[in-house]
């Protein structure tokens, strides 16, 4: 990233990265986490449900139209929305407790930039071959053969963003219904509108942005020091092992300076522990692990050296691991010369003690914590899931007047009941209240107190309460009192407390 | 690590400072990408081309037209076209259909259309008088919509007829017509004194029993050939029921005296020359649905 000019310029070009093919076992997670959250988020709206003759068979549904959020057996209506904010907060909550216990691994696994990023990697990879390859063909010129393999990998990056942009769109309607309006030309503006949108950001933010929208555009990495502390568990180059790192022939030839040396003391250079070597080789000693093979470099997906510390650019995906711990082997060391490390662990293995547990890294007061408020919320959400009835009323009084007299001088509020059948089928509910003093109800515009509200419908019901003349509340200023709401037949039952405005002083 | 963060001389290939240091910690001065120079001159030729293509800049009279015609005004005014298009089936059953067969339970659909017209037309034109929610204003004998009194009626049809051709407005001939006699000087003041106490007591309120007892033979004499022998009012006439509590310019004894001496002479517009017939019908079943319906 860093300028190599004598006199820095405000602007600079993107530095291309060509991430070089790695494999092992944080590579295979990888892997693992990139085809199961695609393939959540391909596969889910097409997962059907039945819903009845009224509404999509869809199991996962934002019904904007209609304002439901339908959730396999979870419905969630507008009022409700709380579930949502709810899962929300959890989410930022499950994030600060990942990056306190492990660094940066949302943005390392899970965020889409990444998973989107690695998918395009790969088909360029496919297309263009490795590393080496893809820094060929950077350099070389427009030719046809460059052309040929740029444009067939800008194809198949498009299809893959069309169909990023297209997965997201039939979350919001039928799935099947839409996809056959998309092709024939019949969807609505706005599903073309967002498709085009996400595709354009797909391509752009996978293919070209890359690593640029995290270092520049995305916030968490400014945020996510205050997230980390000195037991955080991340992406770190064991310098106190790896320093001085040096290669090739200096290398060899100290190598063989200390073989020589060795018939005569014992210790190898590839003991690992700088100090445990002799005094007898000074040049030996000199050296670490790090043979400054740039693996780490090479393979790295934002173009950082893990070797100059930790750094914000690092999304803390654990290539390197990967790459070092091979040429570890290679070169018949010990892995983990670039490891998953905390700060504190420095300290111990310099100090030659004995490692801390990762467990105690992770369980401490401040993961507690995040894992106490996030289990708060989840269960808090899952008690009012189960609480919740398949009815509800909201009462809104109608203070515009306040009260009015009647003929007979009876005192009448009136109140616009909102009653909500949330179920599946179409119901009969029954409207009464209840109050210390004899207030009587009576609905407008229907003799009785019923009233029928279709399935999965929302009526509003103006409702008179009224206070006979002479009576306590007619006279009071107020009087509190509950409205009672009853399905008929399933006894389902719902109320809310309210207020009856009498006359108060005499007039 | 701790080796980079603690370093507080720079290394080579960093590149220059700021100059700003907290703490020790310097401030590099890394160089922002290109691409992102690129958006924001972007956003500046969007911007420009912005307000030549659309109204954009305050002139003395109105602003800048902008050159693809665009006009939010214009654009409400599709809407509202849109839809009266939309509602134009509906505005023609309103005409039709008998008023009092516009129920939620019979024509959902055009019952809500009228709920619906209805309240924006009252609001529009009928909440200066009879105030938001209806209730009137009794100190200047607007009536109360809201509750079981009428005078000339509160079935949908009346209310319609109210509103279509107004109160005591001389402009239309269908309009309700009565007037009320101003009795000072064709009664004594102790006349007017007795009849006020009369109707004190018939509508339930505290009034000089020995005054109110004269004040009926004065009451049979002059008032009840409209108001009635049991002072229950003539809707015909649109002459008020006296006995209820419900009074359109008060029920004290200084308004009562008033009413008596002067009498009171209430106009309401006609609205079917302002109103189509829908919207007219749409507002009686409005305010038909607001309480006192009958």
């Amino acid at each position: 990233m860093a300028s190599h000019d004598a006199a820095p310029k405000l602007y600079a070009a993107q530095e291309p990265v060509f991430p070089k093919r790695v494999s092992g076992r944080f590579r295979n997670l990888k892997w693992a986490i990139l085809i199961v959250t695609l393939g959540i988020y391909y596969i889910t709206p097409w997962i059907r449900w039945d819903r009845g003759s009224a509404l999509p068979d869809q199991a996962v549904l934002v019904d904007m139209a209609n304002r439901r959020f339908f959730f396999f057996w979870i419905e969630i209506w507008p009022h409700e929305f709380y579930f949502v904010a709810g899962l929300l907060i959890m989410a930022g909550l499950g994030l600060f407790l990942f990056t306190s216990a492990l660094g940066r691994v949302w943005c390392g696994y899970a965020c889409p930039q990444t998973v989107w990023t690695d998918l395009f990697f790969t088909v360029e990879r496919w297309i263009e071959g490795d590393r080496n390859a893809r820094l060929r063909l950077w350099k070389q010129k427009w030719d046809f053969h460059k052309w040929r393999l740029r444009v067939t990998k800008w194809i198949v990056w498009l299809l893959i963003a069309v169909a990023t942009g297209g997965a997201w769109v039939f979350y919001f309607a039928d799935a099947p219904t839409l996809l056959r309006e998309i092709v024939t030309g019949q969807a609505p503006f706005v599903a073309y509108v967002t498709i085009a949108i996400l595709t354009a950001t797909t391509f752009i933010f996978g293919g070209f942005l890359r690593e640029q929208v995290c270092i520049y555009m995305c916030p968490w990495p400014r945020i996510q020091a205050a997230m980390m502390d000195e037991h955080t568990i991340t992406v770190a180059y064991r310098d106190w092992r790896g320093e001085p790192r040096g290669k090739g022939k200096r290398r060899r030839a100290i190598a063989e300076a200390a073989i020589a040396s060795s018939r005569l003391a014992g210790p190898t250079i590839t003991g690992q522990e700088p100090g445990s070597t002799t005094k007898a080789e000074p040049e030996a000693q000199a050296l670490g692990d790090c043979i400054d093979c740039n693996a780490c470099v090479n393979v790295c997906p934002v173009g950082i050296d893990i070797r100059d510390g930790q750094q914000m650019e690092c999304i803390t995906c654990a290539l390197c691991i990967d790459a070092c711990d091979d040429i570890m082997e290679k070169i018949g060391a010990e892995r983990g010369l670039i490891d998953y490390v905390a700060l504190t662990d420095e300290a111990n293995e310099r100090a030659g003690k004995s490692k801390v547990p990762v467990w105690r890294h992770i369980l401490r007061p401040r993961t507690l914590i995040y894992t106490a408020l996030w289990s708060l919320i989840g269960i808090g959400l899952v008690v009012a899931l189960f609480m919740r009835t398949e009815i509800d009323i909201t009462v809104a009084p109608v203070r515009n007047p306040q009260f009015v007299t009647l003929s007979d001088g009876s005192i009448r509020n009136t109140y616009d009941v909102r009653i909500r059948n949330m179920g599946s089928e179409d119901a009969t509910f029954h409207v009464s209240l209840v109050s210390d003093n004899v207030l009587q109800v009576a609905l407008e515009g229907t003799p009785n107190l019923t009233v029928d509200v279709p399935a999965d419908e929302t009526l509003l019901q103006r409702v008179y309460v009224i206070a006979r003349p002479g009576s306590e509340a007619a006279a009071a200023e107020r009087t509190d009192f509950r409205f009672w709401v009853e399905e008929l037949g399933d006894n389902l039952r719902a109320h809310q407390d309210t207020t009856f405005f009498g006359q108060g002083e005499p007039q | 690590m701790t080796d980079q963060t603690n370093r507080s001389d720079l290394q080579e290939g960093d590149p220059e400072t700021t100059g700003h240091s907290w703490d020790g910690i310097k401030e590099f001065n890394n160089p922002l990408p290109r691409w992102w120079l690129w958006c924001f001159y972007l956003t500046i030729i969007w911007g420009v081309a912005y307000t030549v293509m659309y109204p954009a800049w305050p002139m003395i009279s109105g602003a800048t037209p902008g050159v693809l015609g665009y006009s939010t005004r214009a654009e409400v005014a599709e809407d509202i076209d849109r839809f009266e298009a939309l509602n134009a089936d509906l505005r023609t059953e309103l005409t039709d259909v008998e008023l009092a067969e516009v129920t939620r339970d019979e024509m959902p659909e055009l019952y809500n259309y009228a709920i619906q017209s209805g309240a924006s037309s009252f609001a529009t034109w009928c909440s200066q008088c009879h105030g938001r929610g209806a209730a009137g204003v009794q100190a200047s004998g607007y009536p109360n919509l809201l509750d079981d009194d009428w005078l000339w009626g509160g079935t949908v049809e009346e209310i319609n007829a109210t509103i279509a051709h107004g109160i005591r407005n001389e402009d239309d001939p269908d309009a309700r017509w009565s007037e009320m006699t101003a009795f000072e000087g064709i009664l004594s003041d102790e006349e007017i004194a007795q009849v006020v106490n009369y109707v004190l007591t018939i509508s339930g309120q505290d009034g000089d029993a020995a005054l109110a007892a004269e004040g009926e033979t004065v009451y049979l004499d002059n008032c009840s050939a409209c108001h009635g022998e049991n002072a229950m009012g003539d809707r015909v006439l649109g002459a008020p029921n006296l006995t209820d509590a419900i009074w359109l310019y008060g029920g004290s004894p200084e308004a009562i005296e008033e009413t008596v001496r002067h009498s009171r002479f209430g106009v309401m517009p006609a609205w079917s020359g302002r109103l189509s017939e829908a919207e007219v019908r749409a507002t009686a079943i409005y305010v038909h649905s607001l309480g006192g319906g009958e």
